[in-house]
This record gives structure tokens, sequence and C-alpha cells, in this order.
């Protein structure tokens, strides 16, 4: 698509880079929260292009990073009933739980199905009548409409034997959540797909409220160092607003229809985040009319509490406050073929984009 | 995991569409987003179309980046 070449264009983006030198007059500190939004800054090797004042930070965007351990050991019970089909994205499969994690459970002979679109989920529930199909569910406001147009379509089918574990989670709670602990950001990158979904207003408060910036990028080059133009302006100028530099996706009012869906099927509940614990109404959970799908209520499990792999500080990394070279494990004893916490598992997590391109930044 | 991807839409039948990314083609869901034609560019995430590209939109703000550019350079 031209579009793409376009937002790769080097000369435009030496052109802004010269302009956010000119500009950059104070140290900011700028918030990535979106895990490709990582994952490009590190691959275009952005930060080191920028002036020393400008300090990049990576947030907690990446859904398999922030899945607590207790909801992986939830997933892996459930995949150990008799008769049950586990249906999940490539991301969640090699995540450890406390003493397993899905990928070792189907070496041992769980059937676990790693799907492209959830709609292949109904077509293996009713193939498979007198199985449990069950969805182990991640991901923020990009995903959670799908899982719920998924879950009608079951309802409006009749399809009985299919079921969700929802771990989804929204992001404005984690973003205040953010704002109130010890790290100061001045301004936040935000997340383009998740905002396709949300629209531009459920970040008014940051700025209202808490006096934050934020720019919803896309995930070019050029969109990112166009973003960073916006934040720094916005940072002068001493007016945080939100502002949609990725407009191509994102309108203002995001997608009402989507979100529609998304609400009819689940409201916000309490969630617990790896690195947060829990952040109050920060999680998707079914509603009542949807109950029947609901993999928790219909196959209750108990799991050990919650603790990160020794030496790990992955929790740490998501909020902002350490890089992971500040991890003593971090290219030593943990690296992407042998992960130690979710931040290096997850291709998208901040441990895995700083080992992946540690030459380049 | 919020990737989403740009493709085109090549034939729209009720809710489903066949799209292409480069030469690859997929069945992309339209549960979430109606009012798609033939030849729209749809973002493409796990499998469902989450959000129209809008071109004009697209062309107008790099035209936009350039001119900021170019008032610079004069
Ligand atoms: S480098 Fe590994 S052990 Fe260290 S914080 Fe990252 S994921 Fe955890």
């Amino acid at each position: 698509m031209r579009y793409i070449d376009d937002y790769r264009d080097g000369l435009l983006m030496k052109e802004l880079v010269g302009e956010i030198r000119k500009i950059s007059v104070s140290p900011v500190v700028l918030m990535e929260v979106c895990g490709s939004h990582t994952m490009a800054i590190h691959k275009f090797g952005i930060q080191s292009l920028l002036p020393p004042a400008i300090r990049l930070v990576s947030g907690p965007g990446c859904p398999v990073c922030v899945s607590s351990m207790g909801f992986v050991d939830k997933a892996i019970a459930l995949s150990r009933m008799d008769h049950a089909i586990t249906v999940t994205y490539g991301d969640l499969i090699r995540v450890p739980g406390s003493e397993s994690s899905l990928e070792k459970e189907r070496s041992n002979g769980s059937d676990i199905r790693i799907i492209y679109s959830l709609l292949e989920a109904l077509v293996i529930a009713k193939n498979n009548p007198e199985h449990p199909v069950i969805f182990p569910a991640i991901g923020f406001e990009t995903t959670a409409p799908a899982t719920a147009a998924v879950v009608k379509k079951a309802a409006k089918e009749e399809i009985h034997n299919f079921f969700v574990l929802s771990a989804h989670k929204i992001m404005s709670p984690v973003l205040k959540a953010l704002v109130d602990g010890p790290l100061k950001i001045d301004g936040f990158l935000a997340p383009g797909h998740v905002s396709a979904i949300t629209g531009s207003s459920i970040y008014q408060e940051l700025a209202d409220k808490y006096g934050r910036c934020v720019v919803i990028s896309g995930f070019e080059p050029v969109d990112i160092f166009q973003s960073i133009r916006m934040l720094i302006n916005q940072v002068n100028s001493r007016q945080p607003r939100v502002e949609i530099e990725y407009s191509r996706v994102v309108k203002p009012e995001g997608n009402p229809a989507a979100r529609r869906i998304m609400n009819e099927v689940f409201e916000p509940a309490d969630e617990i985040w790896r690195g947060f614990g829990n952040i109050p109404l920060s999680g998707l959970k079914f509603r009542k009319e949807y109950d029947r799908f609901d993999a928790e209520k219909i196959f209750p499990v108990k799991v050990p509490e919650f603790h990160e792999p020794a030496g790990c500080r992955c929790g740490e990394v998501l909020r902002g406050m350490i890089d992971p070279t500040a991890c003593s494990l971090f290219a030593v004893s943990c690296t992407p073929d042998n992960p130690i916490g979710a931040c290096m598992i997850s291709s998208e997590g901040t441990c895995a984009a700083y080992y992946k391109y540690r030459k380049l930044t | 995991m919020c990737l989403a991807i740009p493709a085109k839409v090549h034939q729209v039948n009720g809710d489903s569409a066949l799209v292409s990314i480069g030469n690859v083609e997929y069945k992309a869901s339209l549960l979430l987003l109606k009012d798609v034609k033939e030849g729209d560019y749809i973002m493409l995430h796990a499998g469902f179309a989450i959000e129209k590209v809008d071109k004009k939109e697209a062309a107008r703000m790099l035209a936009l980046f350039r001119e900021i550019e170019d008032s610079k350079t004069t």
C-alpha cells in the first residue's frame, strides 16, 4: 500500500528529527503504551535519533505481559479437563504459569489449538459438540469486541460448548494508575488501534485533570516522529490536550458499533495486572445475560497465589520504572530462547524488544 | 497483539469480505464494521475489520507534514 512507504520516507523522517531537535528545550519523559509502538521504536532505532532530553519509556501495553500468572494457571487447569479443547491466539501459548505453560500442556497431550480468528473456534465447537471449547481471552479494546461478536454469534447459533475465560482489559484505568505512580510521565504516545475502537475521549481526563499530553499515534516511523513532535509542542506550550496523529485510522468517536457489541456482552470489573496488582474496573467480565459462556463461572478452579519468577523485574519494566538492561538477568540468563519473565516471552514485550534490537539502540 | 494491518477489500459477502495484504488473500469478518465497499482499505485485526483507512486523510496528513517542512526550509 502506497501510504506505508510514504510513512517510512527517510527524508521526511530526517526533517521531523531536525524539527524535534529544534523544539526540544527541557527534559521530558514520554511513555509509549502499546507493545507494537515499543517494537517499532526499537526496530527503527528511534530513541537514538532523538535529542538526549527526550526519554522514551515503555508502558503496560503488551497484553501477554500484563496477564497475571493466576490467569495463565487457570487456562492451564481448564486445558487439563477431560475432553477440553483450548483455542488460543499464538501469543499466549508460551507464557508460563506457576508450574507449566499451555505449550508444555500441549506436548503432554492436551488438545490446544492455535487459531488466527476466533470465528474458527465456533467451527471447532460445532464439529466437536461433546467437547468444551475454551478460549482464554487477553487483549485490550482492540481485541475484546471480536470476542464479544463471536460470543453473540454463538448465542444466536445456540452453540452450547463454547466458553471464554476473559482477562480482557481496558486501557484508561491503567493509565490513571501510572499517572498516580512514582514515575513522572509528561506525555503519552497513545495506542492507535485501541483508540480506533475507543476514540479519543478515554484520554480526556489525563489531559484535563492530570495535565498530561496525549497524542494518538500510528505505527510507522514518520507517525512516531510526528507524534513525538506534537507531544513536545504540547509540553512547550503548557497546554496538555488529546490530539490524533493517526487520523487516517482513528476517528475522535472511535468505532461505536464495535463498542456497542463489546458493552453488550462485557462489563467493567476489577482485574489483576502483572506489575500493578488489582486495578479497579480495569477488566472486562461477562454480563449476566451471557453468563453461560463464562468459563470462570461454569468451570470454577482454584489456583495458587500470584508470584513473579525469582529475580525478574518485569513488574517494574511494565510501569516504566526501569529499562530491561537494569535487570541483572537480562541477556544473561533471560533471553527470548530461554525467557524467564513475561516481558521477554511475548514478541512485543519490552525486554524482547530491547534484546532483539539491542545493537541498534 | 494489538497489531492491525491495512488490507484491500475485493469482495463483500454479507458480514464477511475477501481482502488482500500484498498478494495474500484473507477473509475478514465485518461484524464490527459496517458500510464496507469494494476498493476500501480496512484495518484487519485477528480476522476482524476494526476500522476503515481514510485514504483522503492519509494524503492530507502527509501533505501537511511536507508543507510544514517546506515552509521551514524556504
Ligand atoms: S529481562 Fe527477563 S527476568 Fe529481567 S525483567 Fe525482563 S523478563 Fe524479567
